[in-house]
């Protein structure tokens, strides 16, 4: 980490957004992290999507529970409110929030120890309930607060850094999100800002549980020869299905493509992802094939990176629940309370 | 024999098998006693179990209004043979058996000094009606027609409630009177009617009405501005979230578009219940969740959080004898301690106690303008005597001028007049803090909410004072707290008197008949009735003025009594123990059987001397 404070100042000229924001009204207080963790370079990616989202800070909610990865929502985001939880319970505190107004946009940072291991639970009933969030795990295999012991999603087989082996089954948060129906999942990886930033795009414009498995190497504890979550190993084995751009708006598609090489799919809140192929065999809006494609590449030992699936009609636990358009947060005394009258009539009924 | 003769003070139990459908019979039977203007009291005894296992449902019946347990049974409604001989056992001599006699039973099965009523019950059934199920209801209906002859409680009490139960379905009404016709008749033709025990129209009730406690606070979330309701099954709170979906869909729900004005989750665990209610509530919308002893213990992690955090949120604790399954469907105060210092590092909580469903409704309301304006959890502490049982109490009331209190909220307005905000800054001098609901400003008002670690102004901080000062502050809230929760009622003995007793909660019903109890006996005391934590000053005060004081409680290790002791510094041994902890309620005999041993062994000690 560094100890120089952030200069308040920037370049006159730094480009504004839609909403003539910076990119630094995007940005929180200065990393704390170790240097060089992939973490920080997520921070970055989400501070660059909502910048060309144009989304208004403060209009965005972000949450998380505990260890590094959590850390980060005090990096970025720093006119939004922010909520550090407890381990591995940022999802259940996420759905409460968003049960309470569902006009913000709500992100949730959360890491492999916190959702894999501790919050597995809260991890998968928030997916299979659609709460309408972006869920963020950043994936280093490791738990680095507490210096280096395997997470759950270690593969079996990775060495850490004192030359142990990791003899437990992995657990691939992707693979379980796509089977409990979250409806836009993504895995990328930190050190690849273009295919990250537009996933996150595509994550915070989607309607639905939207879930990204971004693995980002622990540079302290788990970059080491024998890793499988080391920045080369990473590389090494990336196997990227398409290259995505979140293009907003109704803008016409104009560009003509070869046959098979570009899928498009409209979110529900119009905006048009176009996902350019790098497998020529890949549907992304077909859950069963990419739930088999996953299990068939992982066993070959590759990581399979993208937009993975993504249903465009997709959507959330309000519309499950039927609630009312308007957030129950701002709910007055007469929309809330049936008052005295109603009260008297049942007592009536029970006398 | 003795026939035990009484008019309007006895108990009837009914013995039936669990699922049998006995329990809507068995209100009929109390809800006509009430209509004749008698106070009833029933309480259901039920095992953890769906079909099957044994069920009680006792109804106290008292010219003087008491309401609370008895112990002892006047009348059995013996209708399960699992449990006949413990049945028969309960009944007080010179009492009455009434019993299904279309099988013979051995005459060894019997007591020499009970009175026994036999009805052919199977028999009538058998004759009229073919279908089980039939003959399975209307055998309950046919032994409350039985006991209606029996017990001279009016027909057309019944009558009344069986039409309004079963208003717009003529068929089924009709189909009532004729089973209730043929008990009676059986009665009438070939028993003794009435018998010692007889009810006489009186005029007891008034205005009151019979309502279940856990229905009554998840009414008064209703009420209360409840929106996010997150709850995970749990004997015996399930029928609070329950309740409050109920009247949810009867008064929240829009009648054109079916767009509701709350949201229910059922969660996949306690933890999860207390996440999203405290999400929530970080988030603005009053929230709640309902729950038992084993919930807030998965809680205590969130409720730390909630705590330094101060962030609002209502727990409902409906309690229960403590863990796994079993005992856990009988009643008992025993959470006091685990939820007034629910959690890690230093913290105390709000807890208010009530004593019949009226108040859960009150409490089940007003725990949300207490959680909003101190910002903290409150946790409203029922038990499955009051939550899972019909009870008489004062009929529901609600100011229309009442306002929700939504406690200090920072406005974007206020943001933009330059008004200082920081989030743990207490400009008030009351200990309570300004917060901002989350997407107020553009630009103003943001926070982070973390645990402990940090500032006035909700900076991240390791520092050491900044930690105390916070700390200091959150005791400054408490008092502020001890100030503004329901006030504990005295109630002073015609008599001046040394003595005291310190009661709460479901308590309270069979404490008021104590009190007669022990006036009669010449032994006068003063009661106060704890609503809720912390103490106001009224509860010291009482103490003071007291040489003893009991402290009556449902659990075995005197919670409530400990945190007298620990929070007011009082002399342990001026405060004794009355403890009822056997899973029943507690009953006001136990009571004053308790403080009078207690009041006699201590004439032995020289007592002033020892406490002075």
């Amino acid at each position: 980490m560094t100890f120089l404070p952030k200069p308040k100042l920037h370049h006159p000229k730094l480009a504004e957004n839609g909403l003539g924001f910076t990119r630094r009204d995007y940005e929180g207080s200065i990393s704390t992290l170790c240097a060089g963790c992939g973490h920080d370079s997520i921070s970055a990616a989400i501070i660059h999507a909502c910048f060309e989202l144009d989304l208004p800070p403060h209009r965005i909610a972000k949450l998380s529970g505990i260890g590094c990865s959590s850390k980060t929502p005090t990096y970025f985001l720093g006119n939004s409110h922010g909520f550090n939880s407890v381990h591995g319970r940022m999802p259940s505190v996420l759905t409460g929030a968003n049960l309470a107004n569902r006009d913000l946009i709500y992100l949730g940072v959360s890491g492999d120890g916190d959702s894999a291991s501790i919050g597995f639970g809260q991890f998968a009933h928030s997916i299979r309930r659609g709460v309408n969030m972006t869920y963020i795990v950043e994936n280093n295999g490791v738990y680095g607060l507490t210096k280096g012991q395997f997470s759950a999603t270690a593969d079996k087989g990775a060495k850490s850094k004192k030359g142990v082996a990791n003899n437990d089954e992995a657990i691939d948060l992707v693979a379980v999100a796509l089977q409990l129906g979250a409806t836009y999942v993504g895995r990328s990886f930190s050190g690849d800002k273009a295919q990250l930033i537009p996933l996150i795009k595509g994550a915070l414009a989607h309607k639905g549980a939207a879930f990204i498995d971004c693995l980002s190497p622990c540079v302290t504890f788990n970059n080491h020869e024998g890793s499988t979550k080391s920045f080369d190993y990473v590389r090494e084995h990336n196997a990227a299905v398409n290259f995505l751009d979140v293009i907003e708006g109704r803008e016409e598609i104009t560009a003509d493509y070869p046959a098979g090489s570009v899928e498009i799919v409209r979110q529900h809140d119009g905006s048009l992802l176009k996902l350019r192929k790098l497998a020529n065999d890949y549907d992304a809006t077909d859950r069963i094939a990419a739930m088999n494609f996953l299990q068939q590449h992982h066993a070959r030992g590759e990581i399979v990176t993208g937009l993975l699936y993504v249903d465009g009609e997709s959507g959330d636990m309000h519309d499950l629940l039927g609630t009312a358009q308007h957030p129950l947060n701002g709910m007055n005394d007469d929309m809330l309370c049936p008052g005295s009258a109603a009260l008297e009539k049942l007592n009536a009924s029970l006398r | 024999m003795s026939q035990l003769q009484a008019v309007n003070d006895f108990v009837v139990k009914f013995a039936n098998v669990n699922g049998s459908g006995s329990a809507s019979a068995n209100k009929l039977f109390a809800q006509s006693i009430l209509r004749m203007g008698v106070t009833a009291t029933p309480r259901n005894i039920f095992p953890s179990n769906i079909q099957g296992l044994p069920t009680w449902y006792e109804v106290r019946i008292s010219e003087k209004g008491y309401m609370g347990a008895r112990g002892g049974t006047d009348l059995m409604v013996a209708m399960n043979p699992q449990t006949w001989d413990q049945d028969i056992k309960s009944i007080v001599p010179g009492g009455y058996l009434f019993y299904d006699s279309t099988r013979v039973i051995p005459p060894s099965k019997f007591r020499a000094d009970v009175n026994v009523i036999g009805v052919p019950l199977t028999a009538i059934c058998n004759a009229q009606y073919t279908l089980s199920r039939e003959r399975q209801l209307f055998k309950n209906i046919i032994y409350v027609g039985a006991l209606s002859a029996l017990l001279d409680i009016d027909p057309d009490a019944i009558k009344g409630l069986l039409a309004e139960q079963f208003r717009g379905r003529d068929k089924l009404i009709q189909a009532n009177y004729n089973a209730l016709e043929l008990g009676r008749d059986y009665a009438l033709k070939n028993l003794a009617c009435p018998i010692g025990l007889t009810v006489r129209r009186a005029d007891q009730i008034g205005d009151r009405i019979l309502f279940e406690g856990n229905a009554a606070a998840g009414l008064g979330a209703v009420y209360g501005g409840a929106t996010v309701c997150a709850w995970y099954p749990i004997t015996p709170s399930t029928s609070l979230a329950e309740g409050f979906t109920k009247y949810c869909e009867k008064f929240r729900k829009d009648k054109e578009t079916g767009e509701k004005r709350y949201a229910i989750i059922q969660a996949e665990d306690e933890l999860a219940s207390i996440g999203m209610v405290i999400g929530a509530g970080w988030n603005g919308a009053r929230a709640f969740t309902a729950t038992s002893g084993p919930g807030i213990s998965l809680m205590q992690e969130f409720l730390g959080l909630a705590y330094f955090a101060e962030i609002p949120a209502v727990l409902f604790d409906v309690q229960r004898a403590g863990p796994s399954t079993g005992m856990p469907t009988r009643t008992q105060q025993c959470d006091v301690l685990s939820a007034a210092y629910a959690s890690h590092g230093d913290t105390k909580h709000i807890l208010l106690f009530p004593e019949d469903p009226n108040e859960c409704f009150v409490m089940g309301a007003q725990a949300f303008d207490l959680a909003d304006r101190l910002q903290t959890p409150v946790f409203v502490m029922l038990d499955l005597d009051i939550g899972m049982n019909d009870r008489l109490c004062a009929p529901f009331k609600w100011d229309d001028t009442k306002r929700m209190d939504r406690g200090k909220v920072m406005t974007a307005a206020e943001l933009d007049a330059g008004r200082d905000f920081g989030r743990y800054l207490d400009v008030d001098g009351d200990g309570i803090p300004y917060r901002t609901y989350p997407g107020t400003h553009p630009t103003k008002g943001s926070f982070f909410t973390r645990g402990t670690s940090r500032d006035r102004y909700a900076r991240y901080t390791e520092e050491g004072a900044a930690y105390q000062d916070n700390m200091e502050r959150l005791l400054k809230k408490f008092r502020t707290a001890a100030t503004i929760v329901p006030p504990a009622i005295r109630r002073d003995a015609k008599d001046a008197t040394k003595l005291g007793a310190i009661y709460f909660g479901s308590t309270a019903p069979a404490m008021d008949e104590a009190i007669d109890m022990l006036a009669a006996t010449g032994i006068a005391i003063d009661a106060l009735r704890i609503r809720a934590f912390p103490f106001g000053a009224e509860v010291e005060t009482f103490i003071e003025e007291h040489d003893q004081v009991f402290v009556v409680e449902q659990n075995r290790d005197a919670q409530m009594r400990t945190l007298l002791i620990n929070e007011l510094e009082i002399n342990p041994k001026k405060l004794q123990r009355v403890l009822h902890y056997d899973g029943s309620p507690i009953t006001a005999s136990f009571i004053a059987g308790a403080i009078e041993d207690t009041a006699a062994s201590l004439k032995i000690v020289p007592l002033r001397k020892a406490v002075s």
